[in-house]
């Protein structure tokens, strides 16, 4: 689909001008005003804002769950702004993994199933899908979990069964709504340092989503959203 | 990927056991009824086809009252011997004429006890019927008109009976009375439909009417036209004879029936096959009712696990592949209904067959259409409840608690 040389001279992650309009005439509510944004590979990037700044569909769009009003969105330099719901789909399927605030785990289904999930759209057979997410399970400290269900693990190691689940397929891009939103400080402390060495040691991008400066704090970069638009976009000076 | 699906759909099913098996009742139900149905009503009309078929096509059959099958009133005197006699005298063309009466009766030997049949006849029944001895002989004419305690036997009354005994020349015990056996039957085994020609006692019609039933009754006259003869003439010559004999009025209504065999053919399978579709049609009417409880509870299913559907969405599940999820789901449980529904039905019709005393005819055809059928339900029931989950949005779904 993309050419090796292309890739490492362009962004993998390039948008420009993007808006986002919901509902149509009086009702209609902008919630993106014209987004410039690009993100290289294996950057770690924390976006930043209140409630209604546009951040969760900035990162819909990023996350090819949405597509842009207006704008292009370019990913390693293909155009996908226009793309079709089975399109991005696919997209998804193939360069994307994600983390969700509520874990979104697969009720009464065994950890180790819920990582294969994504290994079964993409056609893996049964044996490598499971011998790839037991491996998975273990890197992200799961090892001796995988035939437990999610209401028998801790939050902490639901979102760890989750980040296992988005990176099995080895991503290019790791979205994260609110990661750590549904846990304690410790235990958001812990899931933080994870993503921080998927980042550093597998080169993973992460663009993670989330108000809690602390969180921002391990992302190499952070922007700040406001009003739809990029408020400010910086590097991330006390990075660990 | 298929496979995939299907073992998904399972598990979704085995999650929620009791759920899914009152989902599929409906369906279970209307294909137990069809199955039954129909089952039962292929054994009623092919009982009455083969039953009728073995008598041949020259046959007419005479029988007391306004009219015969299901639902015949009325007073009417019963044949007597002398009735056959005028026939066979008065009539041209007929071949035979059989008068029978027959009795359920149990007949002992030494220890041995057995119920069986016992039909007093003349020896033309052997040939009418196609019955051949296999040892001994049948009656002879002083016989029958003596009314000797003699009879002829079937294999299954000599087996029951006499085990490997040669019976010829034994007397065997019907009701109170002792009976000579002259002549054993050769087997003819069951016949189509399940009954036993074999477990039958024979005797000259004048013996049974003194020492069995103690009347003069004959149940039924059964007439062979002679070949080349019009079959419609004999019967008209017969029914105005019998108008004579029996002394009707002009205008007064037959009390007697001259039947030829298509005639009772067509009205008896008629009837059951009228019946059959009628029931058969309630049942389907169940097994729609069972799709619209399939469809209610994908809905539901599709509503609680809104938020799977995002995750799977996210993940890159294509519509498509979440359309088949929840289609193979709605088929599985509704084709697991069906398969239920045949075993039921099936096993209802076997063990209704007694009771209702109709063979149990197998018909591939109707349990593979009943499958299918039940399978195509879940197709066009599930479509819905699987488009919607399919068309849901990702990030609305995610959402959805």
């Amino acid at each position: 689909m993309i050419a090796s040389t292309q890739a490492e001279t362009m962004p993998l992650i390039e948008l420009t001008g993007v808006t986002k309009v919901y509902g149509t005439g009086q009702a209609a509510m902008q919630a993106l005003a014209g987004i410039d944004l690009r993100i290289e590979e294996g950057d770690f990037v924390a976006i930043m804002g209140h409630s209604g700044s546009g951040k969760s569909t900035c990162l819909n769009i990023l996350g090819c769950l949405d597509s842009p009003t207006s704008g292009s969105y370019r990913f390693r330099g293909v155009e996908v702004s226009q793309l079709t719901r089975d399109q991005r789909a696919r997209l998804r399927r193939f360069y994307l993994g994600f983390v969700f605030q509520g874990y979104n785990l697969l009720k009464r289904t065994s950890a180790i199933e819920n990582v294969e999930l994504p290994l079964i759209y993409r056609r893996v057979p049964a044996r490598q899908r499971h011998q790839i997410a037991r491996q998975t399970l273990a890197s992200v400290g799961l090892e001796g979990w995988e035939s437990h269900n999610p209401n028998e693990l801790s939050g902490g190691q639901q979102q760890r069964v989750a980040i296992a689940r988005a990176i099995v397929t080895g991503p290019s891009v790791l979205m994260a709504d609110e990661p750590t939103g549904n846990l304690d400080s410790a235990r958001s402390l812990e899931i933080m340092e994870l993503l921080s060495r998927l980042n550093r040691e597998q080169g993973i991008t992460i663009v993670m989503v989330t108000h809690e400066p602390d969180m921002a704090a391990y992302a190499k970069r952070i922007v700040h959203f406001k009003d739809g638009r990029i408020e400010s976009d910086e590097p991330n000076g006390r990075a660990h | 990927m298929v496979w995939n699906t299907l073992l998904l759909a399972l598990r979704e099913i085995r999650r929620n056991v009791m759920r899914s098996f009152l989902t599929v009742l409906g369906i279970v139900i209307g294909v137990a009824s069809v199955i039954t149905m129909v089952t039962l009503g292929k054994g009623a009309t092919q009982q009455v086809t083969t039953s009728i078929a073995s008598m041949g096509s020259n046959l007419l059959m005479l029988s007391p009252g306004k009219r015969m099958g299901p639902g015949s009133a009325g007073f009417a005197p019963a044949f007597k011997i002398e009735d056959g006699e005028a026939i066979a005298r008065e009539i041209g063309g007929i071949a035979m004429v059989v008068p029978v009466a027959s009795r359920s009766t149990s007949a002992i030997y030494g220890h041995e006890n057995w119920s069986t049949s016992v039909t007093g006849t003349t020896s033309t029944f052997l040939s009418l019927r196609n019955m051949r001895l296999g040892s001994g002989r049948s009656f002879s004419d002083s016989e029958a008109r003596a009314g000797a305690a003699v009879c002829v036997i079937g294999q299954t009354v000599r087996e029951k009976l006499f085990g490997g005994q040669d019976p010829l020349n034994n007397r065997i015990r019907l009701g109170a009375l002792s009976f000579q056996v002259i002549g054993l039957l050769e087997s003819k085994g069951q016949n189509s439909m399940g009954m036993d020609q074999d477990d039958i006692v024979l005797l000259p019609l004048r013996t049974f009417q003194r020492r069995i039933s103690g009347n003069q009754d004959v149940s039924l006259i059964q007439v062979s036209v002679q070949d080349g003869v019009s079959t419609e003439k004999v019967q008209r010559d017969i029914r105005l004879l019998m108008r004579n004999c029996r002394r009707l009025a002009v205008g007064e209504d037959d009390n007697f029936n001259v039947m030829d065999t298509k005639e009772i053919s067509k009205m008896l399978t008629g009837t059951t096959m009228m019946l059959t579709g009628l029931l058969g049609a309630v049942a389907a009417v169940s097994l729609l009712v069972g799709g619209i409880g399939i469809m209610n509870i994908m809905l539901v299913s599709v509503t609680e696990r809104t938020q799977e559907v995002g995750t799977r969405l996210a993940i890159g599940a294509l519509e498509r592949e979440v359309l088949l999820q929840f289609l193979v789901e709605a088929v599985v449980l509704s084709s697991a209904g069906g398969m239920f529904g045949i075993l039921l039905g099936l096993g209802a019709s076997f063990a209704l067959k007694n009771a209702l005393m109709v063979p149990f005819v197998l018909d591939p055809k109707i349990v593979i259409i009943a499958f299918l059928f039940s399978a195509a339900v879940g197709v066009v029931f599930g479509y819905f409840p699987a488009l919607k989950a399919a068309r849901l949005d990702p990030i609305e779904a995610l959402r959805h608690e």
